[in-house]
C-alpha cells in the first residue's frame, strides 16, 4: 500500500513538471509584454502552439537523417526525467535516491550533445552556427553548473538533492559565503542554459544571432513541439533547483500527509511565479552580449563555484 | 556659374547653383566619351561627388556635385551603338548603377569589371525593359565573387527573412564568427517604376513617385514635385512648401523613432522600442489629425499640396512637440545609461570618413562618418532657406554614432517643426500646373531621413513624362554595409544592418 501511495507521489510529481512547464514560458512571455507596455498573448498560449504542432504536419528535410527524427524524442526524454528528479513539492519521492544532481547535469548534457548533433544534421549554415555557439557556452555552462555542485555538496554533504534540500531546511546552514557564491554561479549558468537574455533571445527572428533557436530553425510540426517542451522543462528544472536548493520552505518531508503536500504544491506555484517574474524583469532591463562576451559572463560564473568551493576547503563553516 | 579652380580640369560643364536649378529646367552639359572618362577620373580623385548616375533612351547621364562651390550638373553622353565608355572602371560607386542600366537598357559599360547583371534576376519577361524590350534571353546563373583562404564558410542569408522584412540576399564568408567579406544581391522588389512612368502624366507619376519608397512617401513626392516644378517653371503658392516642410519633418521624426527603438531590439533590448513605438504611433496619428493619413501619402503633389492645416491640426502637432521635447530626452538617457547596449553598439560597424566621402554616401550613414552634408542646407530648397538648423556631424562613424545622428536630427526636427509653425504664411496651398509645350527637364533633390534624395525628370511636349530617374539614398549606403561588417562577428550583422536601415524598395525602383 505505502509502496503504491509513493509511486501515486512519483507520478504526480512528473505529471507537474510536464503540466506546469508550458505555463511558466507562457508567464515569462505574458510579464515580458506587459513591461514593455504590451498586452500580451495569454499565460495558457503556449499549451496552444504546443497542441497546435502536435495537429501539424512534421516537414523534413531530404537529407535529414534518422538522428534529426529521433532527436526531439530523447531531448524531451532526457530533460523529461532531468526535471522530474528535482524535488518540487516533496522529498523523499520512491525514486529520490536517483535524484542526484550530477545524474541531472548530465542528462541535460546528454540532450544538448542531441540537440547540437540535430542543428548540425541537415547541413544548414544556421543550423551549424547555432550548434558552434551551443557548444561554445556549453563548454563553460556545463563546469561552471558541476562546480556550483560541488560546493553545495560540500555544504550539505551530499549530492542528493533530497538530502540537500533536508539539510537546507535543518536550520543548520545559517548565512553562507559559499552557499551565496553558489546561488549567483547557478543563476548565470541558468540563464544560459535556457537560452535567455543576455546570452541568446528566445523572442528574436535575426537568424544570426540565435543560438538555440538557429539549431531548431528546421523542425517542424510534433518534432517542434517536443523540443519546445523540452525547452519550457529545463526552464522549469532551473526555477525548481534553485528553489529547492536555496529556498527549500514549504517542500514536504518525507512520509507527509495530505495537507503538508498541498502546502508544498502552492509553495512551488508562488515559487515558480517569482522565478518567472524575476526572469522576466531581469530580461527586461539589459540588452543582449556579444557572443564572445558570453565566455566571461559564464566565465564568472565559473569562478563563483570555483571560490565557493575553495572557501569551502579553507572552513566548513564560510 | 562660376567654376571653382578645382573643376577647371572637368572639361565643359555647366555648373549650377541650387537658387537656379530649383526654379528652372535644368541645364545639361552634352559630353564627349573622353570628356565623360574625363569627369570619371576626376570622381575617382574625390574632386568631386557624383549624386546619380542613369540611363535614357540611347544616352547616359551623371549629376555631379562640387561640395566646395555648392554646385550640380548633369552630363549626358550619348551611346554609341548601344555602348558607353564604363565610369565604374575609374570610380567604383558608380558601378551597381551602370549594372543597372546595362540591366534596363541594354547599354553596356565598355571596361567595366563587373558585367554581372545588377536588377535583372532573369526572371522578367522580357530583357532590357526601357530598352529593346525583347524576349528574355537565358541567363547565366549568377556567380558571387570568388573568396579564397584556409577554413573559410559561407552563410547565405536570405532573400527570404525569418523576420517580416524586404528581400535581399547575403553571402557571408566567415572565419568562424568573424566576417572576411559579405555581398550583397539586390533586385528582388524590382517593380518596375521606370517603365510605369514612361509615357505617364505628371499627377499618376506624383502617384508613383509616392510609392517607390513606403517609409519615405513624403520625400519622394517632395522630390519629384520638385523636379516637375523646376522642369515646367512653375509658381509654387508660398503655403505649399511650408506644409511639404511640416510633412518632411514628421515623416524624419516617425523614421528616426522607429529606427532607433529597432536598434536597440535588434540587441533584445526590447523596453526601448515599446517606448519610441508610442513616440512613433504618436507621431502617425498627429499626421492623420493634420493632413488626413497617417504616411501622409499623396499628400504633396506637384504645383502644391492636397492636404491644408487647419487651426487644430496645427494644435495637435503642437501637442505632438511639446510631448516628445518632454518624454524623448528620458529615452535617450535611458539609452545612454544602459552599458550593456552601448557594449552591443560602440565600436561595432565602423564605417571609415574616407568611404563615406567616396561613395557620396547621405544621410545619417554620412553624417556619423564625419560627411558634413546635407540637401536641405548644402543644396537649399524651400522652405529650409528661410529657417535655421544644425547638421549634427559625428566622427565615429560606428552604431552607436548613427544612433546619435538620429537622436539629434529628431531635436533639430522638433525646433524645425515649431519654427515652420510659427512663421506659415497664409494663402492657397495648390496652383496646377501647367504644360509647358516643349520638352524639358529638371532636377529634384530632398533630404529624406536616409539622406538625399535625387529626381531627375524630363517631360515631353504634351505634358507625358519621357524618363523619370529615381535615385534612392541607399545606393550609395548598401555598398557600405559590406564595409562596415568586415571584422565584425556574424552576430553583429543585424544591428549593423538596422543602423543603416537600407531601403530595398526604393534601391530596386
Amino acid at each position: 500500500m505505502e509502496l503504491i501511495q509513493n509511486l501515486v507521489l512519483q507520478g504526480v510529481q512528473m505529471l507537474v513538471v510536464l503540466v506546469l512547464a508550458p505555463g511558466l514560458t507562457g508567464l515569462v512571455r505574458k510579464v515580458k509584454a506587459r513591461l514593455t507596455r504590451r498586452q500580451g498573448a495569454p499565460i495558457l498560449q503556449p499549451y496552444r502552439d504546443l497542441a497546435r504542432l502536435m495537429r501539424k504536419e512534421v516537414v523534413l528535410a531530404e537529407n535529414a537523417s534518422w538522428l534529426f527524427r529521433v532527436s526531439p524524442y530523447l531531448i524531451f526524454a532526457a530533460t523529461w526525467v532531468a526535471a522530474a528528479l528535482v524535488p518540487t513539492f516533496a522529498v523523499g519521492l520512491v525514486f529520490s535516491w536517483t535524484a542526484d544532481l550530477i545524474a541531472i547535469v548530465a542528462l541535460l548534457g546528454s540532450a544538448r550533445f542531441f540537440l547540437a548533433l540535430a542543428g548540425m544534421d541537415v547541413g544548414t549554415s544556421f543550423g551549424d552556427i547555432g550548434s558552434s555557439r551551443e557548444m561554445m557556452i556549453g563548454a563553460i555552462a556545463e563546469p561552471a553548473m558541476l562546480l556550483t555542485v560541488f560546493s553545495v555538496a560540500l555544504i550539505a554533504g551530499s549530492t542528493q538533492l533530497s538530502n540537500v534540500v533536508g539539510f537546507m531546511t535543518s536550520g543548520e546552514i545559517g548565512i553562507r559565503v559559499s552557499a551565496g557564491m553558489a546561488l549567483v554561479a547557478l543563476v548565470i549558468v541558468a540563464i544560459a542554459e535556457n537560452a535567455r537574455i543576455p546570452v541568446d533571445n528566445p523572442a528574436t527572428h535575426l537568424e544570426l544571432t540565435m543560438v538555440h533557436e538557429a539549431m531548431v530553425l528546421e523542425y517542424s510540426g510534433r518534432h517542434l513541439a517536443m523540443i519546445e517542451l523540452a525547452s519550457s522543462l529545463k526552464l522549469l528544472l532551473y526555477v525548481a533547483l534553485i528553489g529547492c536548493i536555496f529556498v527549500p520552505w514549504g517542500i514536504a518531508a518525507p512520509g507527509a500527509g495530505f495537507a503538508d503536500l498541498v502546502v508544498g504544491l502552492a509553495s512551488f506555484l508562488v515559487k515558480l511565479a517569482l522565478g518567472g517574474t524575476m526572469l522576466a524583469v531581469f530580461e527586461t532591463s539589459i540588452a543582449k552580449m556579444r557572443v564572445f562576451r558570453v565566455p566571461e559572463f559564464l566565465g564568472a560564473a565559473l569562478m563563483l563555484g570555483l571560490l565557493g568551493t575553495l572557501l569551502l576547503f579553507v572552513s566548513r563553516s564560510l | 556659374m562660376i567654376a571653382s579652380p578645382d573643376l577647371t580640369e572637368i572639361p565643359n560643364l555647366t555648373w549650377t547653383r541650387s537658387r537656379h536649378f530649383r526654379v528652372a529646367p535644368f541645364p545639361v552639359t552634352a559630353v564627349t566619351g573622353q570628356d565623360w572618362v574625363a569627369i570619371a577620373k576626376s570622381l575617382g580623385k574625390g574632386r568631386v561627388t557624383l549624386l546619380s548616375l542613369w540611363g535614357e533612351t540611347d544616352a547616359v547621364c551623371m549629376a555631379l556635385h562640387d561640395a566646395a562651390s555648392r554646385q550640380v550638373a548633369v552630363a549626358r553622353l550619348t551611346a554609341m551603338n548601344g555602348a558607353f565608355p564604363s565610369a565604374a572602371l575609374h570610380h567604383v560607386p558608380a558601378q551597381r548603377l551602370e549594372r543597372a542600366v546595362a540591366d534596363l537598357y541594354g547599354l553596356v559599360p565598355e571596361g567595366a569589371m563587373d558585367a554581372r547583371p545588377w536588377l535583372d534576376h532573369g526572371r522578367w519577361d522580357m530583357a532590357h525593359p526601357l530598352g529593346s524590350a525583347a524576349p528574355h534571353p537565358r541567363q547565366e546563373p549568377y556567380v558571387f565573387l570568388p573568396v579564397e583562404g584556409e577554413s573559410l564558410h559561407q552563410v547565405p542569408v536570405g532573400p527570404v527573412h525569418a523576420g517580416i522584412i524586404e528581400p535581399g540576399h547575403f553571402r557571408f564568408t566567415a572565419q568562424g564568427e568573424t566576417v572576411v567579406r559579405l555581398e550583397e544581391r539586390l533586385g528582388y522588389v524590382h517593380k518596375g517604376i521606370d517603365r510605369l512612368m514612361q509615357g505617364a502624366d505628371i499627377g499618376r507619376g506624383a502617384l508613383l513617385a509616392g510609392r517607390t519608397s513606403g517609409d519615405s512617401t513624403v520625400a519622394y513626392a517632395f522630390a519629384f514635385a520638385q523636379a516637375a516644378e523646376a522642369a515646367l517653371g512653375a509658381e509654387v503658392p508660398e503655403r505649399a512648401f511650408w506644409l511639404r516642410g511640416l510633412m518632411a519633418e514628421l515623416e524624419r521624426i516617425a523614421n528616426h523613432l522607429g529606427d532607433i527603438g529597432a536598434i536597440c531590439n535588434d540587441a533584445a533590448f526590447a523596453m526601448m522600442l515599446a517606448q519610441t513605438s508610442i513616440l512613433r504611433e504618436n507621431v502617425l496619428r498627429a499626421a492623420a489629425a493634420a493632413f488626413g493619413h497617417r504616411f501622409m501619402r499623396d499628400r504633396i503633389v506637384p504645383g502644391g499640396v492636397t492636404a491644408d492645416l487647419d487651426s487644430e491640426g496645427e494644435a495637435q502637432i503642437r501637442a505632438l512637440i511639446d510631448d516628445i521635447r518632454d518624454r524623448f530626452p528620458r529615452l535617450v538617457s535611458f539609452y545612454d545609461n544602459t552599458a550593456s547596449l552601448l557594449d552591443r553598439t560602440v565600436n561595432t560597424g565602423r564605417v571609415g570618413p574616407d568611404l563615406v566621402r567616396r561613395f557620396g554616401t547621405g544621410g545619417f550613414v554620412g553624417r556619423a562618418s564625419g560627411r558634413n552634408f546635407d540637401a536641405r542646407r548644402d543644396l537649399r530648397y524651400a522652405p529650409y532657406n528661410a529657417l535655421s538648423f544644425d547638421v549634427p556631424v559625428r566622427e565615429d562613424g560606428d552604431v552607436n554614432g548613427r544612433v546619435w545622428v538620429r537622436i539629434h536630427e529628431v531635436e533639430q526636427s522638433c525646433s524645425l517643426i515649431t519654427q515652420l509653425l510659427n512663421t506659415i504664411p497664409r494663402g492657397p496651398v495648390l496652383d496646377p500646373l501647367s504644360p509647358a509645350g516643349e520638352q524639358c527637364e529638371g532636377l529634384g533633390i530632398v533630404e529624406g531621413f536616409r539622406g538625399d534624395i535625387l529626381v531627375w525628370l524630363s517631360i515631353a511636349a504634351d505634358g507625358t513624362i519621357r524618363r523619370c530617374h529615381m535615385r534612392d539614398p541607399s545606393w550609395f549606403q548598401w555598398p557600405l554595409l559590406e564595409a562596415a561588417i568586415e571584422g565584425n562577428i556574424i552576430a553583429d550583422f543585424p544591428l549593423c544592418n538596422k543602423s543603416f536601415n537600407c531601403s530595398y524598395s526604393g534601391h530596386d525602383l
